[in-house]
């Protein structure tokens, strides 16, 4: 690992300055992606900044809303009751990431912020436009089974490796954010992450040394009904081949209004506004949710090995819709 | 930089590197080789500590950031020379071949029964929203709930056993 200088941030206040006066630092909250990259020399920073231990670890629950403080970590959001009963989808997809220790590590932030699996980004003797501008891309010629089939650009095909946030984008949650100047921003969650386009190795709207406090999630009768299906290789501990967000409100068997979202799938945490039109008034039924997933993957496009995963997910949003459906509520 | 932190209950201090992780420090620093370095990259669990009382990847956590923090590893497990129950399980239960990853296995179970007791669910928890029984947990969901630990000898069986005896004992001793 290259020498870095360490500090342990006291406020927001004290993260954001230090950040602004040094274009290469980096903000470290529970390390699960930054040292892992660190170590294999793909990520580079000379400056840590701490703020792991700012106090910004707690959950708000009130009638309207929860408010999840950015260093909650991932276990502790998962099993938090509040969560469980209101936002099963939300719980659902933290357990299925990662393991316990990991969950025990990771905050919320962070994993907003974490990177990309993809095999050719976390090799520095790769071409990766995502790491290096202009340095092309291995995965579009190369073996891309586990890459994005929406979202996709001729720059990069990465997927974003996230459950939790597929999650958040259906739920309709907030990000806020401070900066240096004290600026603060509150983003919806679509709209954190960007889709790859010309310039991947920009990932997100935040800009250097804006720094996340806490991600609001509204409470709404729908969300009650929901599920997260995840699709992998393995039972456990393992990325999603494709994985499913769903939520549904019923009257009867007619569906008042729908929500849906995919993962291992797309280059961001991706949310499909079409296939949940066309779920609105229709019965609940797999009729209704197969053609809400062709128009989910509608815009796909399948590389070489990767094309499996346009049917796989489709499957798998039908299967959330069903389970989401018959869940005793 | 100087880092101060608590050790299996003793206080310790040392001038570390800020890029030692902490399963460095407590292997060369601090002579606790008993947390093992296996993959050292986030994957298999050998490295598994207690900090704070959660388990936690020693190798992915660098020892700066555990200034003040409460660390738990193998050798601390046993009291005046007697086993952890899950320590005794192991052997019991024939839970390990080469014994490599036993010591990260052994801290994660004993986190799991604190897990379960806390009725916390898993990823195969068929509803989030009941609470969950510790006596009554699944071999599935041991295993979910150990499959951050992976073990090359393949003595997940016995493990499972282990872990599973542990519940029990656990729970018969929670009983009036």
């Amino acid at each position: 690992m290259r020498p870095f200088t360490y500090a342990d941030a006291t406020s927001p206040a004290d993260a954001t300055l230090a950040a602004a006066r040094q274009p290469t630092a980096m903000f470290l909250a529970g390390g699960t992606t930054l040292v892992d990259l660190m170590k294999i020399d793909v990520l580079r920073p000379d400056t840590l900044i701490d703020v792991g231990h700012l106090a910004l670890g707690e959950i708000d629950v009130t009638d309207e809303e929860v408010r999840i403080g950015a260093n909650v970590r991932n276990s502790q959001l998962a099993w938090h009751p509040a969560i469980r009963d209101r936002f099963p989808v939300l719980s659902e997809a933290l357990l299925s990431g990662a393991t316990t220790q990991l969950r025990n590590m990771a905050t919320v932030a962070g994993n907003i912020m974490q990177r990309t699996r993809c095999p050719y980004f976390r090799d520095v003797h790769a071409a990766c436009n995502r790491r290096q501008r202009g340095s092309g891309c291995d995965a579009i010629p190369g073996f891309n089974r586990g890459h994005a089939v929406l979202g996709t650009s001729e720059s990069c095909i990465a997927t974003h490796p996230s459950d939790m946030c597929v999650a958040m984008v259906i739920l309709d949650a907030v990000v806020h954010t401070v900066k240096a100047d004290e600026t603060r921003r509150a983003i919806a969650f679509g709209d954190v992450h960007r889709a790859p386009g010309d310039t991947p190795d920009i990932e997100t709207t935040l800009e250097h040394g804006e720094l996340i406090t806490h991600v609001v999630v509204p409470n709404h009768p729908i969300t009650r009904r929901s599920h997260y299906l995840k699709v992998r290789d393995r039972a456990s501990y393992e990325f999603a081949l494709a994985s499913a967000a769903v939520a549904l409100d019923l009257d009867g068997r007619t569906i008042r209004s729908a929500r849906v979202g995919v993962g291992g799938v797309a280059t961001k945490p991706w949310r499909s506004i079409e296939a949940e039109k066309i779920l609105e008034g229709q019965q609940a039924a797999e009729a209704a949710f197969q053609r809400a997933a062709d128009a989910a993957l509608a815009g796909a496009i399948g590389r070489e090995h990767n094309r499996f995963k346009i049917a796989l997910a489709k499957r798998t949003i039908v299967r959330a819709l069903s389970v989401a459906r018959d869940l005793p509520v | 930089m100087t880092l101060e932190l608590h050790v299996n209950g003793a206080d310790r201090s040392a001038d570390v590197d800020t890029r030692v992780t902490l399963l460095d420090a407590l292997r060369d620093t601090f002579h606790l080789p008993g947390t093992k370095k296996g993959c050292d990259q986030g994957t298999c669990g050998a490295c598994t500590a207690i900090v704070d009382g959660q388990r936690v990847l020693s190798c992915l956590t660098l020892a700066v950031t555990c200034a003040g923090r409460d660390v738990r590893t193998i050798e601390g497990l046993s009291e005046h020379g007697d086993l952890h129950p899950v320590q005794a399980a192991f052997l019991e239960c024939d839970a390990f071949q080469c014994g490599f990853c036993t010591p990260g296995q052994i801290l994660s179970a004993v986190c799991l029964l604190d897990e379960a007791r806390a009725g916390v669910p898993s990823h195969v928890t068929r509803d989030v929203r009941q609470p969950v029984v510790a006596g009554a947990l699944t071999d599935e969901e041991i295993r979910e709930r150990m499959s951050g630990n992976l073990c090359r000898c393949g003595a997940y069986a016995n493990i499972v056993t282990a872990v599973k005896h542990s519940l029990r004992s656990a729970s018969s001793e929670a009983r009036p």
